[in-house]
């Protein structure tokens, strides 16, 4: 592919301004992972399904193999890369760890991103406002029960303190 | 803005389209995004007089903005029963309503398509659902549609010519492929949904196979307004029925006047499933899907009416309806 065919494609992921040459029809997937080298999000049904490939715009759920990176300008995108704080994991990091809510772990970082655009807007949330918010992630393993769980232990975590 | 580019396409969530690119159902020499347009997002006014919604409007915020949550609560509803929570924060109210018409034999990748033969749709000559066919049977798969129709909502749309303003109902074409009236180079920008004088209240009720994620196979869409408790008007629409979103109203004209109960309800469900003809070419069987179709209308307009659902078992397709 010659340069003629590629584009300047401006991005802000995980907090960081971030610039690419790449044809412009590359789903946010395709950069995230084979232009930035995020290879945390990953890559399932390719057609919005599965929701494997979630990843927080702005702080809400995206779908990166649906999402064109050129109409992200200006946007905050966040991948599991940045989901800890510096060296240290995130709560839902941390629970998932413990209770061991991830079996395959090919779910896992969409699980926690979408977890964490929930407990951002409901620090408490009910079983059934889990079940609901992580209702478009599926998990191949069908180990939801222990998801549930981690994301109930870290909301209580976070709320306690 | 468009007109440059045949064939091009606008792309607003992309959450329709992209999948269907992928698919090669759609093949285009550009995407135009529209997500750089101004006021697009825009949610203005009240049940008193009318309310304004801007087509870029998300379906998360549509699905819990507090103006939604009185008469025209089941545009909320329709908007928080499409897909998933991550199509709803990327998908808009524009897209949904012009949701491409889907069929068993169309929704498939290009490997399969070919090896099934292709269809009417795209890329081949006959339909598959129903061979001697001239037309195609895709079936009308948008949630927020049958609400607009049911809301009796206006339709505005900007393109070369200017600004023009239509009827949700004349939106559609009963035609599988060419489903809408809408102009290649024009955009939807908003929804107008009217004003009610009387009080109002409304219902979305849809049928699907997993709650979580499908398109609807049928959705029932109703709107009353009330003076004194008694039903002065009732709108009503079907969706994933035919190529177009179907207007029940007619049918439900034995509720004006009347203090619906329990057995008027039933009555005009009885017979306010007639224009539905399910083909079967989407998900479940079409008998069925045609028998929900009366089961689904009277629990919508028992959920309009305050009326606690049908006494039984609700299938697992039924999402609490009280919000």
């Amino acid at each position: 592919m010659s340069i003629a065919d590629k584009v300047v494609v401006r991005l802000r992921v995980n907090g960081e301004d971030t610039a690419i040459m790449a044809p412009p029809y590359k789903t946010l997937l395709e950069v995230l992972r084979e232009d930035l080298g995020l290879t945390g999000t990953k890559h399932g049904c390719e057609l919005g399904e599965c929701s494997m490939c979630g990843v927080l715009v702005d702080g809400k759920p995206f779908l990166s193999c649906l999402a064109m990176p050129l109409d992200l300008e200006g946007r905050e995108v966040t991948t599991i890369e940045g989901m800890p704080r510096g060296r240290e994991l995130h709560p839902l990091q941390v629970a998932f760890a413990e209770l061991g809510a991830a079996q395959c772990g090919y779910c896992t970082p969409a699980m926690l991103l979408t977890a964490k655009a929930l407990l951002d807007r409901e620090p408490r949330p009910s079983r059934e406002a889990i079940k609901d918010a992580l209702s478009g992630v599926l998990c191949r393993c069908t180990g939801y029960l222990k998801i549930f769980e981690a994301v109930e232990l870290a909301a209580s975590r976070a709320t306690r303190g | 803005m468009a007109a440059s580019q045949p064939g091009a396409m606008f792309i607003a969530g992309g959450t329709d389209l992209v999948p269907n690119l992928k698919r090669r159902q759609f093949d285009v020499p550009a995407l135009i995004s529209l997500s750089a347009l101004s006021g697009m997002r825009l949610i203005a006014g009240d049940a008193k007089d009318g309310l304004t919604i801007g087509a870029g409007a998300t379906l998360d915020e549509l699905a819990h903005h507090p103006a939604l949550n009185g008469p025209y609560r089941a545009l909320a509803q329709a908007c928080d029963l499409v897909s998933t929570p991550q199509v709803r924060c990327m998908g808009t109210l524009g897209g949904n309503l012009l949701v491409d018409p889907r069929c068993n034999y169309y929704n498939q990748t290009y490997s399969w398509r070919k090896a099934v033969g292709f269809c009417l749709k795209k890329d081949g000559d006959i339909c598959l659902v129903a061979r001697s066919s001239p037309r195609c049977w895709a079936v009308s798969s948008s949630d927020s549609a049958p609400v607009a129709l049911a809301l009796n909502a206006t339709v505005v749309l900007h393109g070369v010519g200017g600004e023009r303003r239509i009827r949700a109902d004349d939106l559609y074409k009963d035609d599988g492929i060419d489903y809408t009236t809408k102009r290649a180079d024009e955009v939807i920008t908003s929804l107008h949904v009217p004003a009610s004088k009387e009080r109002m209240t409304s219902a979305y009720w849809k049928l699907r196979r997993r709650p979580a994620f499908d398109f609807p196979i049928l959705g029932v869409a109703v709107a009353l307004s009330w003076d004194d408790g008694m039903v002065q008007t009732a709108r009503g629409a079907l969706g994933a029925v035919g190529s177009r979103p179907v207007d029940i109203t007619p049918f439900l004209g034995p509720l004006t006047g009347s203090r619906p109960d329990d057995r008027l309800i039933a009555e005009v469900a009885d017979g306010a499933d007639k224009p539905a003809r399910p083909l079967d070419n989407t998900d479940l069987s079409h008998y069925w899907r045609k028998r929900m179709t009366r089961v689904y209308i009277e629990r919508a307009l028992r959920d309009a009416c305050g009326l606690p659902p049908v006494e039984g078992r609700l299938s697992a397709q039924v999402k609490a309806s009280s919000m």
